[in-house]
């Protein structure tokens, strides 16, 4: 019976939400939506948990809303169950720390109606069961979004970042909107019951594949579609920001998994596979190399998301070209690791920007260079950004390590493939999700090393104060998962097996709970196996064991020396290494060819009262070579056009009039 | 479908088109009006005629309409505010009568040409009035796009809208309430223009639609 009340709860939400815009300006009114919006998506989550975890059969309910002909179909399935953990869980959390960080919103009337309403945009995408209803719900996620980032829309970067967030969701929504129109057929079958049982030619459902990539991709930021993400995520509320890019991206996933594996079914040719992988492997790679030049906490954060992104679209390629050759034993792994990604990304994204949020309370800032030394003031925070740090950085004993290592047992199996181009392409894959690995795990070294650690760059960071308990529940309940996601795999990927099993025609991997130890050994008869329990005792016991050797033997004589100045004889903060420092040697290796990074020392002659000066130029390739051609075409198209706005109404008439006579000439040669 | 009823029904039709033609060369605007007159005459006695054979009484209303509004009312109001404007003995430049005959000889073709092989399913009579009414449409607009009189346009405008009134008789089907309220928004249409037409003259001391164009403050290309 989930499916009724999880709809109920959508609507409770959207309740709350129309609630929230009469009393928005109410001091109590913060509290109040967001601890109901915390107890329903909680509830949500209860419900969607047992129903995944007892692998029910899937439920469906048809309502007479929406298109009369058509009907509104809904529909919980293992796929939709999964995918509504990652967003009650991620809803959850959100509430739960806005609890205390929504008191300090400046514009409370411009995000408590909206946030509730994101959130049954979500959870509504998921449930949708046809066409209308999945195209309705994704746009009206986009807009609740929109809004939300359009929060603080008097400073001009946020409203430049709306807008072009709006414009990239028009055009993701469009190109879904010819997909499901491909697929639904003339028939204009727009129920995914009768996309499912309906025949594609193979030709018909590579464009749907491209159009799915193309408005999914749009929404999750797969380059060269990302463009809008690190402007619009940052810019709303920092609970929002993590939901945007810890969940919301996933629903984007989600779009492009139901359409490329659940409704088209079987991939038709190899290359499906290899496409995917390719743009996978490229997001991934850019998507770190961005977020290492950036020294906005926050848009470093949401270029993260744009590797991790990368990082599923990887393990999806991976299936499908496993899939496209019959390998379901090998897709299942791949699909698996996605899957897995999708969680543990959901977590530690949401981890850390909820952490960001944190320090932006505290601070006020969110550049590095001002920030520093905020772990003795934070100590809390910043043990829990340290786990989301380590998390996404991929070491283990933490759950990004698990879903990393499970996409590289899958690209390990891809010599078994019989396609000589996937045989070289899977490899590179590898090796490029390898080196995004190494710049993430560089990249987090600078963000909490130059957040937390050193001296505090700025008067706002000398005077920062641990953040409320709300928030620090919120962080240390994400924290806590993403430690029992990475010790416990096992039980995560037995949970996953029913999604997989849906997607993958009835193949997952072997049960892996009943493996002794609790290890995670997805592929039997190979000898990788991998157990996050043992990996956090050996670390345990010889973290222990040295401390105390050291302390037992280490010598208690008393030397003299000189004292040490920690590496920065001058006691200015503003001689410590800087965030800049930290991504130079990195800029000079990567960022000379992708980014045409140029360095400018300008030196003033001696006498000069002014300050020396070293300028880094950036440039995106994406947008010079992609964007700005589009940019100026557009623009000189109108400009082309634009007379037409001033033509004499005899002009006007006789273009109708031309119109016209040409319309029925070509209709009469025509026949 | 006696041969006779068919007949009368496409003669009328027919003449709709000759007339259509006619109005292309008239150069005085008296002129104009009076052909314009008889263009809706003739559409009155076709939709008439259309109400006898098909037995359809509320087509009678749609022809008492055309009569009424469009032969009688519309010609006097218009003779009225050309004569108050003064420009009653304008003698209005026309590109060449051949050339316009030409061009609506081809309109002509073009509509029976595009008409006839899509209706292949219709009977006879719907076959030839959808293709004349399209052609009285198509002359219309020829007749707005080679006029620069203001007066002119508006006469090109009804006579299009005669068009479109042949069209839905032959067609059986459209509802009376359809074709009342069309009458209407022409009628308000003429007042709206005629209000604008004294509005323009005032403004610019001319209904000369190439003279206006001056006036727009737009770089002429």
């Amino acid at each position: 019976m989930p499916l009724p009340l999880l709809l109920s709860l959508s609507m409770a939400l959207l309740t709350v939400g129309i609630y929230a815009i009469a009393t928005a300006r109410h001091a109590s009114c913060s509290r109040r939506v967001y601890s109901v919006a915390l107890a329903i998506s909680g509830v949500a989550l209860i419900l969607v948990l047992t129903h995944l975890l007892t692998a029910s059969a899937p439920a469906t309910l048809t309502l007479p809303l929406s298109l009369p002909w058509l009907g509104a179909h809904f529909r919980l399935d293992a796929l939709s169950a999964f995918f509504l953990i990652v967003v009650n869980l991620g809803g959850a959390v959100a509430s739960l720390f806005a609890l205390g960080y929504g008191q300090h919103e400046r514009a409370p009337e411009r995000v408590l109606p909206f946030f509730p309403a994101f959130l049954a945009g979500m959870n509504l995408v998921l449930l949708a069961d046809d066409a209308f209803t999945f195209l309705f719900a994704w746009e009206f996620m986009s807009l609740t979004s929109w809004a939300l980032v359009m929060a603080h829309h008097q400073e001009s970067a946020n409203a430049r970042a709306g807008y072009l967030y709006l414009v990239m969701a028009c055009f993701g929504t469009l190109t879904l909107l010819l997909a499901f129109g491909m697929m639904a057929g003339p028939n204009g079958g727009y129920d995914f019951a009768a996309i499912r049982a309906g025949e594609m030619t193979p030709g018909l459902a590579a464009v749907v594949l491209i159009l799915a990539l193309l408005g999914a991709g749009s929404k999750a930021g797969l380059v060269p579609l990302h463009v809008w993400l690190p402007l619009a995520h940052p810019a709303a509320p920092s609970h929002v920001s993590a939901l945007m890019s810890g969940v919301m991206t996933k629903v984007a996933v989600y779009g492009f998994i139901r359409i490329v594996f659940d409704l088209l079914g079987e991939p038709m040719a190899w290359w499906w596979g290899g496409l995917v992988l390719a743009l996978g492997g490229i997001t991934a790679v850019l998507g770190v190399l961005y977020a290492l030049m950036q020294h906005d906490l926050k848009r470093l954060l949401a270029y993260h998301t744009v590797e991790n992104i990368g990082i599923i679209f990887i393990g999806l390629g991976l299936a499908l070209a496993f899939q496209a050759n019959h390998m379901y034993a090998s897709a299942a792994l791949a699909l698996t690791a996605a899957l897995f990604h999708i969680l543990n990304h959901s977590l530690f994204k949401s981890l850390l920007f909820l952490g960001t949020g944190a320090v932006l309370t505290a601070t006020g800032e969110r550049d590095m260079e001002r920030l520093g030394g905020l772990i003795h003031p934070m100590p809390w925070t910043a043990l829990a950004f340290l786990m989301g740090a380590a998390a996404i950085s991929a070491l283990p004993p933490l759950n990004g390590f698990v879903s990393e290592w499970l996409t590289f047992q899958a690209i390990l199996l891809t010599p078994e493939l019989p396609q000589w181009l996937l045989k070289f392409l899977a490899p590179a894959v590898g090796a490029l999700l390898a080196l995004s690995a190494a710049l993430a795990a560089a990249c987090f070294v600078k963000a909490f090393g130059i957040t937390f650690l050193g001296r505090p760059r700025s008067p706002a960071a000398t005077q920062a104060q641990e953040t409320d308990r709300y928030s620090l529940v919120a962080m240390f309940t994400l924290a806590a998962l993403c430690l029992l996601a990475g010790i416990l795999p096992g039980l995560v990927v037995d949970s996953l097996a029913p999604v997989v099993g849906l997607l993958n025609g009835g193949a997952q991997l072997a049960t892996q709970h009943t493996q002794p130890w609790l290890t995670l050994a997805p592929i039997v008869d190979a000898k990788s196996a991998y157990n996050g329990l043992l990996v956090l005792l050996f670390m345990a016991l010889s973290g222990t064991a040295a401390a105390l050797l050291i302390h037992r033997f280490a010598s208690s004589a008393s030397r003299r020396g000189p004292a040490w100045d920690c590496g920065f004889p001058d006691a200015s903060p503003a001689t410590q290494y800087t965030a800049g420092s930290f991504a130079q040697p990195i800029r000079r290796v990567f960022g000379s060819i992708v980014f045409q990074a140029r360095e400018r020392v300008t030196m003033p002659p001696p006498g000069d009262g002014r300050p020396a000066r070293l300028e880094v130029q950036l440039r995106d390739p994406v947008w010079d070579y992609g964007y700005a051609p589009i940019t100026m075409a557009v623009i000189a198209a109108s400009t082309r056009a634009n007379h037409l706005q001033y033509l004499t109404i005899r002009r006007y008439l006789s273009l109708v009039f031309g119109a016209l006579v040409v319309l029925l000439l070509g209709m009469a040669l025509w026949r | 479908m006696h041969g006779l009823e068919f007949d009368i029904a496409h003669f009328l039709a027919g003449s709709m088109v000759v007339i259509s033609l006619l109005l292309l060369y008239q150069d005085r605007l008296y002129a104009l009006i009076n052909v314009f007159a008889g263009h809706s005459l003739t559409l009155a006695l076709a939709v008439g005629w259309q109400a006898y054979i098909q037995e359809a009484h509320h087509l009678y209303v749609t022809a008492g309409i055309a009569l009424v509004f469009k032969a009688i009312f519309i010609p006097v109001a218009l003779h009225r505010i050309i004569r108050k404007l003064g420009i009653h003995r304008t003698l209005e430049v026309v590109g060449g009568v051949g050339r316009d005959m030409l061009a609506g000889a081809a309109l002509v073709a073009l509509a029976i040409l595009v008409m006839l092989p899509v209706t292949a399913g219709a009977d006879a009579l719907a076959r030839e009035d959808l293709a004349f009414a399209l052609a009285v449409v198509l002359l219309g607009l020829l007749l707005m796009i080679s006029r620069h009189n203001a007066v002119s346009l508006v006469i090109g405008f009804m006579s299009l809208e005669n068009g479109l009134v042949l069209a839905a008789a032959g067609a059986r089907g459209m509802p009376l309430a359809v074709e009342i309220s069309v009458a209407f928004s022409v009628l308000i249409a003429l007042i709206v223009i005629g209000i604008f037409l004294f509005r323009i003259r005032e403004r610019f001391d001319s209904v000369d639609m190439q003279a206006m164009d001056a006036f727009r403050g737009e770089r002429r290309r």
